[in-house]
């Protein structure tokens, strides 16, 4: 009976017939020998986003990133001649965390000549090679050229910062971004160089965080007095839908209509403007839309979300604002949550208040969603159900959770065959 | 000539509230706002939401970087009407609905 229901109401499953319309697990998300492998699996061999080309735009500027899930720390930096580099933000001497302030768990940025570890005071160029050993006679058969800062790979797409613990990197960024890369390339992100950060820590694994921005069907239920504070009655029933559900290798995009019916409420009337920033939209430059951004052209285009496997996620609002999600597991069980938003600089207070509700809108919204997923995973964890039905419109979590399962799958098999040891140094 | 009034003269009449609202950062305005009952939330709107066209056309004058610091307070305390709307006009208690357990804080900038 069911098969000649089927075709006919799926509209985006049948695009994708190998991702199939049963109920999935959610065991991925649970289980602590699944995290362990997600570690060497996914994390330390996957191209990673940490960040913007305008987070160092001088010679000496670098950021440090936390990758607990890899346990390591990254220092980015850009060189005396221009180049940015990625190197584990680690001495050679005895280990010690080389660029840090004050509490070294926490995250440093700056601009500086060379780096100097703390503790016995060895000295760094910004190109990774070690320049100082204090009391260098004492080392008399060291080789500085054998103690630089350990590299990381990086590279650049449209100005984002991507790095790959891998040290051979089995693609290139290009490769990895594929066709979703080249399709929103010439987007004019460097634009949009105002940009505010938000940040928790949730109860949740990072997995579920993810699937929260991979659709829109909850938005009327679980938002609805944020989108309907008039409460009307037909707002709930008349549901919501993405117009364009696309996937590319283990990304994805989805892409939402603007406007829909919800109300304006009085501040927003005063502000003219709300969580999509001001409804005066600011010309970025933006002359015709990169291939894949609004793809079908649509002239009540709303928003687009990207979602760049495994953990980055940008959303571009037609209004000329552009918000990012990104997923850093800490453990099974607990993951940061960052939130950016990005605007052009603001030139008077009004443009400025208009941001302003934007983020506190983004984190109105947010609040919401980050409860409900963690009132989800403490219930996952009673394994009281163990299948769960998903809508057409859900395909995205369908599909990324078959990703991470073949991720998993590849590094289980090829460690069965003894490949994986040498590449990722697990002895 | 030094004041020992928060705001400019042309809002003196929401000086009462300058103390309280003109909070320099997000996570300062949202705490305020959980510390606050709704009697207190609404006054402040009260005042504050008719005088805000007059406030932002005030503060456009001038540039955000080098606003004098009672225009900034007047800049804080609108900040701040932002913040307290979604208890008024949305959830009719300070808190967001179903969300007490987390928290998710700017930490850059304001």
């Amino acid at each position: 009976m069911a098969q000649t229901a089927e075709p006919i109401r799926l509209k985006f499953a049948n695009e994708y017939p190998e991702l199939g319309t049963g109920p999935i697990s959610l065991e991925d998300s649970l289980s602590p020998e699944f995290f362990e492998l997600e570690r060497n699996a996914i994390w330390r061999r996957v191209w990673l986003c940490v960040g913007r080309v305008e987070q160092v735009t001088k010679p000496g500027s670098y950021f440090t990133r936390e990758l607990a899930v890899c346990n390591t720390s990254i220092l980015v930096v850009r060189g005396a001649d221009g180049q940015l580099r990625a190197f584990h933000n680690m001495c050679s001497h005895r280990g010690n965390k080389l660029a840090w302030s004050g509490d070294y768990r926490v995250e440093s940025k700056g601009v500086c000549r060379q780096f100097t570890c703390k503790y016995h005071g060895w000295r760094y160029a910004l190109d990774g090679s070690l320049t100082h050993i204090t009391q260098e006679e004492d080392y008399p058969n060291l080789d500085k050229r054998d103690y630089g800062l350990t590299p990381v790979a990086l590279d650049l797409w449209e100005g984002f910062i991507f790095i790959n613990l891998d040290p051979n990197p089995g693609q290139t960024l290009t490769e990895f971004l594929g066709e979703m890369g080249q399709g929103l390339a010439g987007y004019p992100f460097q634009e949009l160089t105002q940009v505010y950060e938000h940040r928790a820590v949730l109860n949740c694994n990072w997995k579920l965080d993810v699937d929260g921005f991979q659709e829109g069907y909850h938005a009327p239920y679980l938002h609805t007095k944020l989108m309907n504070p008039e409460g009307r009655a037909d707002f709930m029933t008349s549901g919501w839908q993405g117009s364009s559900y696309m996937l590319f290798g283990p990304h994805r995009l989805w892409t939402s209509s603007g406007g829909g019916n919800a109300t304006l409420r009085p501040i927003e009337i005063l502000l003219q403007a709300g969580l999509g920033g001001s409804f005066n939209v600011p010309d970025i430059g933006l002359r015709e839309f990169p291939r894949l951004l609004n793809i079908k052209r649509e002239r009540n285009w709303g928003a687009d979300l990207f979602q760049i496997f495994p953990n980055y996620v940008i959303f571009i609002y037609a209004s000329n604002i552009m918000f990012t999600y990104q997923y850093w597991p800490l453990d099974v069980d607990h993951h940061i949550f960052e939130g950016r938003t990005y605007y052009v600089p603001p030139k008077n207070a009004a443009e400025r208040l208009a941001q302003e509700i934007s983020n506190v809108s983004f984190k109105e919204y947010w609040l919401q969603d980050a409860n409900a997923l963690e009132a989800c995973f403490g219930m996952l964890k009673s394994r009281a159900k163990t299948r769960f039905p998903l809508s057409d419109q859900e395909i995205q979590i369908r599909h990324f959770h078959k990703v991470v399962g073949d991720y998993v799958s590849a590094y289980v098999a090829e460690r069965q065959n003894g490949k994986a040891e040498s590449t990722n140094g697990i002895g | 000539m030094a004041s020992d009034k928060l705001l400019p003269a042309e809002f003196s009449d929401l000086e009462p509230f300058a103390g309280q609202w003109a909070l320099r950062a997000e996570p300062e305005r949202h705490a305020k706002r959980l510390a606050s009952t709704m009697a207190e939330m609404q006054a402040f709107y009260d005042a504050a939401f008719p005088r805000a066209g007059a406030a932002i056309e005030y503060l456009n004058q001038f540039d955000l970087e080098e606003m004098p610091a009672n225009a900034r307070n007047l800049l804080y305390l609108l900040y701040s009407l932002i913040q307290v709307s979604f208890p008024i006009e949305v959830w009719k208690q300070p808190e967001t609905l179903d969300a007490a357990a987390i928290r998710f804080d700017r930490t850059d900038p304001e």
